[in-house]
């Protein structure tokens, strides 16, 4: 039977989660690349960018449960990663509750949000959801500029959500006698937490909401014919994506501890979309991917903009595109560009080279 | 009484743009299923060849305007042609998403071309006024009335009485019985997006020539057009027109009164009226006012 051991032979093989000895093995390589990376690599910058990176893959794992596996549009994901900020600000912030609470506290208002918000939207077919968060996100920035109260209006709102389980605090870890810094203590919270969402997301859709999300994606009037709720499960996939995205805006804002409206705009919600697409529609591992090339992107820009021939390193400076108007053009480009090409994004590509090596030498 | 009326006109001449571009979102809808987030980016182009056309190359202005609208439907049909045909059997889902990754990356492409300054596009109307009754009438808000109403009537004639419109409607209701008849899909999918395209930028270059100028945000005005295209029904070309009115009316009447009734609600609130009525409409009529709701058999 060796040879058969990293091969699927029935459905139950395939949705096992760490059912081959390959699987086995490529797993315990990224726990030790997780646990030791951050040692290795003391870099403040690369540290940080791979933290956003982190960050940003927990929001797209929320999006590609709504998008990859439910098929719906949602423009709307910054207005939830803000609403996030904000309640890592006030609860986490003011009140002073613990990291967990201050997480949960954040998924509760996105997923209440996102509960208020859906029904209108998803009892009707089409592409409505698009359109009406799309929207969200215009009506959001008035209202964070608005409720000065809540979120300090235009001049933004300072963010000290600690980052402490009790007895560890992430923030100035201590552990055996070695200290370690800031980046170092996010990196490892951030990462956990990335793989604590992706195992929670990879068990949704592999039993039967997920199947349920992906026959209403697939044919949604087949699938309420066979028992599904489409509508119910519309609204399901968009509270758990709003309230992922809701836990992600309150790290975001708590490692940035400061956070103000301007960073809530329509472009951040593109980036959430080339993410998934870039990484793989309806994979959770697409997601991280696409969160790795995609996310990293803008601060890699900014970095490097002076090599960059044409980009402004500064504002007004030479060069005929701005920073920002980069990295607009750069996720437009990669949206259309793997959609036409490669719509089964990064994720597919890998799919298919695992394929090849695996039917080696009879691959074709 | 005189500031309600002048509220209201200034409302007519804003909601004239919403339409044009809002009946650009359903000709598109329509015959192809699409909803194109790309509308914003094509406004923006047309304005900005409008403005070399007419400052750049000293196009008498009717002519710059003609110009950037046939430019502008040039486009859209090669946009169709290069990528959409190749999305032809892909769900809608994947269409809507690159018709957003289009408009991303139009709107750079245009800073890149034009910069980021304002820029005042050379047009005979500038900001005379007629008087009449008491009310202050901008020409060129007149115009922008006038203009839409001639277009939307030329647009609705085309499409009752011409051959193309006719494949247009039929391919809109059955594309496979209209493949059937012999009618090519592929020639109602590019003038589809000719016409949006060229509608869009006929709106842009109307707004371009008024008191804000021409600046690269210009596209954002084609997204408040979404809930004029949700308000009227996404598949009525004649809702279009009817919820762009509506929607500019309420945007302009929310500005003119925001001292004195909306002040609670913030500074600039009439910039989101369009999204907070759309969410009103979604909860009482969601089809829209003239749409048509649709029946599922099973």
């Amino acid at each position: 039977m060796g040879a058969h051991r990293n091969v699927t032979r029935g459905y139950a093989d395939e949705l096992r989660l760490f059912g081959t000895p390959l699987a086995r093995t490529g797993l315990a390589a990224l726990v030790v690349v997780f646990l030791v990376l951050p040692t290795v690599l003391q870099d403040d910058f690369w540290l940080s960018v791979l933290i956003y990176v982190g960050i940003t893959a927990i929001g797209a794992i929320g999006l590609n449960l709504l998008t990859g596996y439910c098929g719906q549009i949602s423009l709307g994901h910054a207005f939830f990663i803000g609403a996030g900020a904000y309640v890592a600000a006030r609860v986490g912030g003011e009140i002073g509750l613990p990291l967990p609470l201050w997480l949960l506290a954040a998924a509760a208002i996105g997923a209440a949000l996102g509960g208020l918000i859906g029904p209108f939207t998803l009892r009707l077919r089409g592409h409505y959801l698009a359109i009406v968060t799309l929207g969200l996100v215009f009506i959001g920035e008035h209202l964070w500029r608005n409720l000065t109260d809540l979120t300090g209006g235009n001049s933004g709102t300072p963010v000290t959500a600690g980052a402490s389980i009790d007895p560890v605090d992430f923030a100035a870890l201590n552990l055996f006698g070695e200290s370690y810094s800031r980046n170092q203590g996010w990196f490892w919270l951030v990462w956990g937490l990335v793989a604590l969402v992706a195992l929670l997301a990879k068990n949704l859709v592999r039993t039967r909401p997920g199947r349920a999300l992906q026959a209403v994606r697939d044919r949604d009037q087949a699938a309420e014919v066979i028992g599904v709720r489409a509508g119910r499960y519309k609204i399901g996939a968009f509270m758990l994506s709003s309230a992922i995205a809701a836990m992600a805006g309150a790290l975001f804002g708590s490692y940035q501890q400061f956070v103000s409206p301007d960073e809530w705009n329509l472009l951040l919600s593109i980036q959430y979309i080339a993410i998934v697409i870039v990484g793989g529609l309806g994979t959770i591992f697409g997601a991280v991917l696409g969160a790795i090339f995609v996310g990293a992107l803008p601060a890699l820009i900014d970095r490097y903009s002076e090599a960059i021939p044409g980009v402004q390193a500064s504002v007004g400076g030479e060069g005929f595109i701005s920073v920002f108007a980069l990295n607009q053009a750069l996720f437009g480009l990669l949206i259309v560009l793997f959609l036409v090409f490669e719509p089964r994004g990064l994720a597919g590509i890998w799919l298919r080279i695992k394929a090849y090596f695996k039917a080696w030498p009879f691959s074709y | 009484m005189t500031a309600f009326l002048q509220n209201c006109f200034a409302g007519l001449a804003l909601g004239s743009t919403y339409a044009l571009v809002a009946l650009g979102f359903v000709v598109i809808f329509k015959s192809t299923g699409v909803i194109n987030f790309a509308q914003g980016g094509l406004l923006a182009l047309g304005a900005y060849l409008g403005y070399t056309f007419s400052n750049n190359l000293a196009v008498a202005f009717g002519v710059a305007v003609l110009l950037c609208c046939a430019s502008a439907a040039l486009v859209g049909a090669t946009f169709e042609r290069i990528v959409l045909r190749r999305m032809v059997g892909q769900p809608p889902f994947a269409v809507i998403m690159i018709t957003i990754g289009l408009l991303f990356i139009l709107e750079p492409m245009i800073t890149a071309i034009w910069g980021f300054d304002q820029k005042q596009v050379t047009n005979p109307w500038n900001i005379r006024t007629v008087e009449a009754g008491g009310l202050v009438f901008g020409v060129r808000d007149l115009w922008t009335i006038g203009l839409t109403a001639a277009v939307v009537a030329a647009f609705f004639a085309f499409f009752r009485y011409s051959s193309l419109g006719l494949a247009m409607r039929v391919t809109a209701f059955d594309p496979e019985a209209a493949l059937a008849q012999g009618i090519s899909a592929r020639r109602v999918y590019a003038t589809s997006w000719a016409i949006a395209a060229a509608l869009a930028a006929l709106a842009g270059i109307l707004m371009a020539a008024g008191p804000g100028g021409l600046t690269p945000s210009i596209g954002f005005i084609a997204l408040a057009a979404f809930p004029a295209m949700i308000l009227g029904g996404m598949d009525s070309p004649a809702g279009a027109v009817l919820g762009g009115l509506v929607i500019g009316l309420a945007e302009a009447l929310t500005r003119g009164y925001q001292d004195e009734l909306f002040s609670w609600a913030g500074s600039n609130v009439s910039v989101i009226v369009p999204y907070l009525l759309m969410i009103v409409i979604l909860l009482i009529r969601p089809y829209g006012l003239l749409g048509t709701k649709e029946v599922r058999r099973v």
